[in-house]
């Protein structure tokens, strides 16, 4: 098996929020960065369980600065085999999958995992755009991932409902709740982490064609309106007279 | 023109079809050219959508389409922007949407937001358009500057408005399938609305104490014709289905009424509903950091106040 896991860098969970004076530039001052939730605790631990199960190399690939190596050590430290950094400003969905397709196409991987969406931009974009650079099969979404053979089954979060769904490989996938347990990398990890192969890559040059040119902060809710708990019924007013939701 | 793909989940048009055209028909108008809309596989109805605002109403059927897979899918959507020249290519920001929007980017050598939720701009042959980010704390605008430009649309962020008439519809080939996806099976929660579609959405978390108490928030969910949700520890402790939770590992929801009861609202659960637009909460803690997210906010035992509220909304639709 040979397995590719995409991670994102992202702002923690509960970072604040804002950006430069004329709204072009997120502010990253005093932020947080942690490897993307949903790339971390699913598709990153599922690939590696497959490895352990299957045998084969388990890739981690972050397109970004050097300045992201402490994610990707965390990333071998989980139990990547080794890691490959692309080395360019993660500038839009559409530039790093660029990045990522023109790495995977030589790579031959059986299976590329990413999150189901970043934390940042919750686009949901760059899987499906890497599946059509290799035109391979994309399945999103998915909480369940079993390997038989060189076939996976999946089950696939739908609205109201789950698909399940069969795929020969290689194949792309995004990984939902489900799919595995998180994992805390332990003194071992961390330690042989440190000598595990970390790879960079020179990115390749392209020119996003939709950019995020400003930023704002949403307008600041009015602050709660308190209700007596004995007086549903001005509540239910409420909802209708003033929000106008019922 | 502005293609719109309408999706049919089991073959029927939903809201999320409706609200797409409506959306596209707008941005058809801001453009000067018209919409039309694209279904594939079973679709009833389909010249439902020309009420709508699409002025034609293309089909596509055949054993590739029935079920999904979105390198056909993509495929037979891309060759009907290409064949008509569309200059936006619209879809929903759902399951399906999302396998798709990517795809067709590339396919089209378009620009692509995904998960807008108001109209773009037009700035010469460029699109500005906005979207929410970081988990609803900022709004960022896009701008697009390729030839073809793909969005994908929020739910809920647009009502349907239908004023037009039904119009015929026509066929279109559809793409081969390579075989490589086989879908075994669907499982869906029949009779309620799903939660990315709920327009009233009545969330209840630990303060519930025991499962066994869900009685309340469901005659709650009854009455105002609501979808139940949970917040994240209730999903892990089993009392509730997983396909309930909402929040940032879960379901992201923007309803038009979310209404949390004995939920202290950690900042992983706001970031699943913080684009709700109006909040209830309901907590016996004054403390709970839920109320600083809250339009509305009611301090007291839940286990009291919401057979309270369910009779205050029976008597109000009783009324109205």
């Amino acid at each position: 098996m040979k397995l590719l896991v995409c991670i994102s860098q992202t702002p923690d969970t509960t970072a604040k929020i804002s950006f430069n004076a004329d709204g072009t530039e997120f502010n990253a001052a005093g932020v947080q960065f942690i490897m993307n939730p949903y790339d971390e605790w699913y598709a990153l631990v599922r690939a590696c369980e497959l490895r352990e199960a299957l045998g084969g190399t388990v890739v981690a690939l972050n397109v970004g600065p050097a300045t992201n190596e402490t994610t990707i050590r965390k990333a071998l430290a989980i139990g990547a085999d080794e890691a490959v950094r692309i080395n360019a400003d993660p500038q839009g969905a559409a530039f790093v999958a660029k990045q990522i397709a023109e790495y995977a196409r030589g790579e031959q991987f059986d299976i590329i995992f990413f999150g189901k969406e970043t934390i940042d931009y919750n686009g949901s974009e760059v899987g499906a755009m890497v599946a059509e650079y290799l035109d391979l099969p994309f399945v999103s979404y998915a909480s369940k991932l079993d390997l038989n053979g060189n076939t996976a089954t999946l089950e696939r979060d739908i609205e109201g409902g789950v698909e399940v769904l069969e795929v020969d490989i290689p194949f792309v996938v995004s990984a939902a709740k489900g799919m595995a347990e998180q994992r805390i990398p332990n003194m071992r990890g961390i330690m042989t982490a440190r000598t595990k192969p970390l790879k960079e890559v020179q990115p390749v040059a392209f020119d996003d064609q939709a950019k995020a040119v400003q930023f704002t902060l949403p307008p600041a809710k009015a602050g709660v309106k308190l209700i007596e708990p004995d007086n549903m019924t001005e509540l239910v007013r409420l909802l209708h007279e003033e929000a106008k939701v019922i | 023109m502005v293609l719109v793909f309408a999706e049919s989940p089991r073959g029927n048009l939903k809201k999320a079809a409706f609200e797409a055209v409506t959306y596209g028909k707008k941005v058809a108008d801001l453009l000067g050219t018209t919409c039309v809309a694209l279904t594939l596989g079973k679709a009833d109805n389909a010249g439902e959508l020309g009420r709508y605002g699409a002025s034609r109403v293309l089909n596509a059927t055949g054993a590739a389409l029935d079920h999904f897979d979105s390198q056909t899918y993509a495929a037979t959507i891309a060759e009907v922007a290409k064949s008509n020249n569309a200059s936006v290519v619209i879809v929903s920001h759902t399951s399906t949407g999302k396998s798709l929007a990517g795809r067709l980017a590339v396919r089209l050598d378009a620009g692509l937001v995904s998960g807008v939720n108001m109209l773009p701009v037009a700035d010469g042959g460029k699109l500005r358009v906005k979207k929410s980010v970081f988990s609803g704390k900022a709004i960022a605008e896009f701008e697009i500057s390729s030839a073809v430009k793909v969005l994908s649309l929020l739910g809920n962020a647009v009502k349907p408005e239908s004023s037009g008439n039904p119009v015929a519809v026509e066929t279109v080939a559809a793409a081969a399938s390579n075989g490589r996806i086989r879908v075994r099976e669907v499982r869906t929660q029949e009779g309620r609305v799903p939660l990315p579609e709920a327009e009233i959405v009545v969330s209840a978390g630990r303060g519930m104490k025991d499962p066994g108490n869900w009685g309340i928030v469901e005659d709650l969910a009854e009455t105002l014709g609501a979808t139940t949700a949970c917040s994240r520890p209730v999903a892990d402790s089993d009392w509730r289905p997983h396909h309930e939770h909402v929040g940032q590992t879960g379901i992201a929801i923007r309803p038009n009424l979310y209404i949390a009861i004995g939920i202290s609202g950690a900042i992983q659960h706001l970031a699943g509903v913080n684009n709700s637009k109006v909040i209830v909460v309901i907590n016996k803690d004054p403390e709970a950091p839920f109320f600083k997210a809250a339009d509305y906010g009611v301090v007291g035992d839940l286990f009291e106040v919401v057979p309270r509220l369910n009779e205050a909304f029976k008597a109000f639709k009783a009324a109205n």
